[in-house]
């Protein structure tokens, strides 16, 4: 072998070990890297106990209610739910039927007490009317799924 | 001479490379100008409205095209390292260079626009999920790269260092590409990828990627600027340099 091809093995093994040894560490932090956990997850008893964690998924719709500035909702990942109360300011996406990651911690009742609530959005970009189409087009679906 | 149309090999030489570069700049950057102008035209006015954000997810037109520069130019930068650890060429390592300070401002200009949109939509400036910290990691590296590089003197071992330091940086790209795909992050998916068809807007969509076009052409001629000034800085002993019209005008 000519140096230089001994010099671009080198790189290209070297890279490929670099590249499996990230893929192994990643791996065994995977659990560590989520930056929240499901209702499900908590469910499953996957929940840190008395430390605060975020869990995440979709507010259900027509769980909201408010009293003041306390909120309580119902976060789903349409497996399980965890019913979450927060005194504070909600983002201006936060929505029924959106995404929504809430941090603070798991009651013993089952409940979760949040110190922070962030909205989280999806990767779809459309006009208002459109947008507004999609809806009623959900709307008219759950109608006729809930006779 | 040579079979092939066009001789690479010739360009990679600096002194052949300085004058084409020099031609070139001025196309890159009235491409920029150009696709700037029609881009944030599209951006501003004509792209519609957000049904969920509003005006606000109009940052996109900034945010995605600066973040896409930042992974593109960060392996642009590493495969030049490479080749200058692989062949010893000397103007692998200058491109290197001249790559690092553009990559480092487009994922700043990712990091800062993404605080910008985060706080109004997710309704916090900084969150360390997956996507935010792999890309944080990556301005770091750039950071670390210029750094490494400006503190060996001599340029040929500073390209030797500054390669391996990208190389082992090259991990960090496709786990910020896949991080909102791996994990659970607050940061949605990918709206435009090669895997499916696009979740924009016709008009947004062409607004983002004629703005990404931009970024691209102004990168071109930034770096192709950038790297005739360290061709100089570090031929500056040979006699090509000397004899070059800018040169001799300056040191008279």
């Amino acid at each position: 072998m000519k140096p230089r091809q001994k010099r671009i093995a080198l790189i290209v093994g070297g890279l490929a070990a670099l590249g499996l040894a990230a893929a192994f560490v990643l791996n065994a932090l995977d659990s560590n890297i989520a930056f929240y956990i499901t209702p499900s997850e908590i469910a499953a008893g996957k929940a840190p106990q008395n430390k605060t964690f975020r869990v995440g998924g979709m507010v259900k719709e027509g769980s909201l209610t408010r009293d003041n500035l306390t909120v309580s909702f119902v976060i789903t990942d349409t497996a399980r739910d965890v019913k979450v109360t927060y005194t504070g300011i909600l983002p201006d996406l936060f929505k029924e039927g959106k995404g929504a990651v809430a941090q603070g911690r798991l009651n013993p009742d089952g409940s979760f007490t949040a110190t922070e609530v962030l909205a989280k959005h999806d990767e779809n970009y459309m006009p208002p009317e459109a947008g507004h189409a999609i809806e009623q087009a959900q709307k008219a679906q759950q109608t006729v799924a809930k006779p | 001479m040579s079979n092939r149309l066009i001789n690479w090999f010739k360009f990679a030489s600096p002194q052949s490379f300085y004058p084409l570069a020099g031609k070139m700049i001025p196309w890159f950057w009235a491409l920029a100008a150009i696709f700037l102008i029609v881009g944030l035209y599209i951006s501003f006015f004509v792209a519609p409205t957000d049904a969920t954000q509003g005006e606000g997810y109009r940052v996109i037109f900034v945010h995605v095209p600066a973040a896409w520069m930042s992974m593109f130019l960060y392996c642009v930068m590493a495969g030049w390292a490479g080749i200058g650890l692989a062949l010893n060429t000397r103007l692998s390592g200058m491109m290197a260079q001249a790559i690092a300070p553009t990559g480092a401002l487009m994922a700043f200009l990712s990091l800062w626009t993404g605080a910008f949109w985060g706080k109004p939509m997710w309704g916090a400036w900084w969150v360390w999920d997956a996507r935010l910290t792999s890309a944080l990691i990556l301005f770091f590296l750039y950071i670390g790269f210029i750094a490494l590089q400006a503190a060996i003197d001599d340029a040929r071992r500073a390209d030797k260092a500054g390669a391996i330091l990208a190389l082992v940086g090259v991990v960090n790209v496709p786990i910020i590409y896949f991080s909102v795909k791996w994990w659970n992050t607050l940061h949605q998916g990918a709206s435009v990828s090669i895997m499916k068809s696009p979740t924009m807007a016709t008009t947004m969509l062409w607004g983002m990627l004629i703005m990404a076009l931009a970024f691209w052409m102004y990168s071109i001629a930034v770096i192709l600027t950038r790297v005739r000034a360290i061709i100089l800085e570090r031929e500056a002993h040979t006699e090509w340099v000397k004899a070059l019209p800018e040169v001799r005008g300056e040191s008279r």
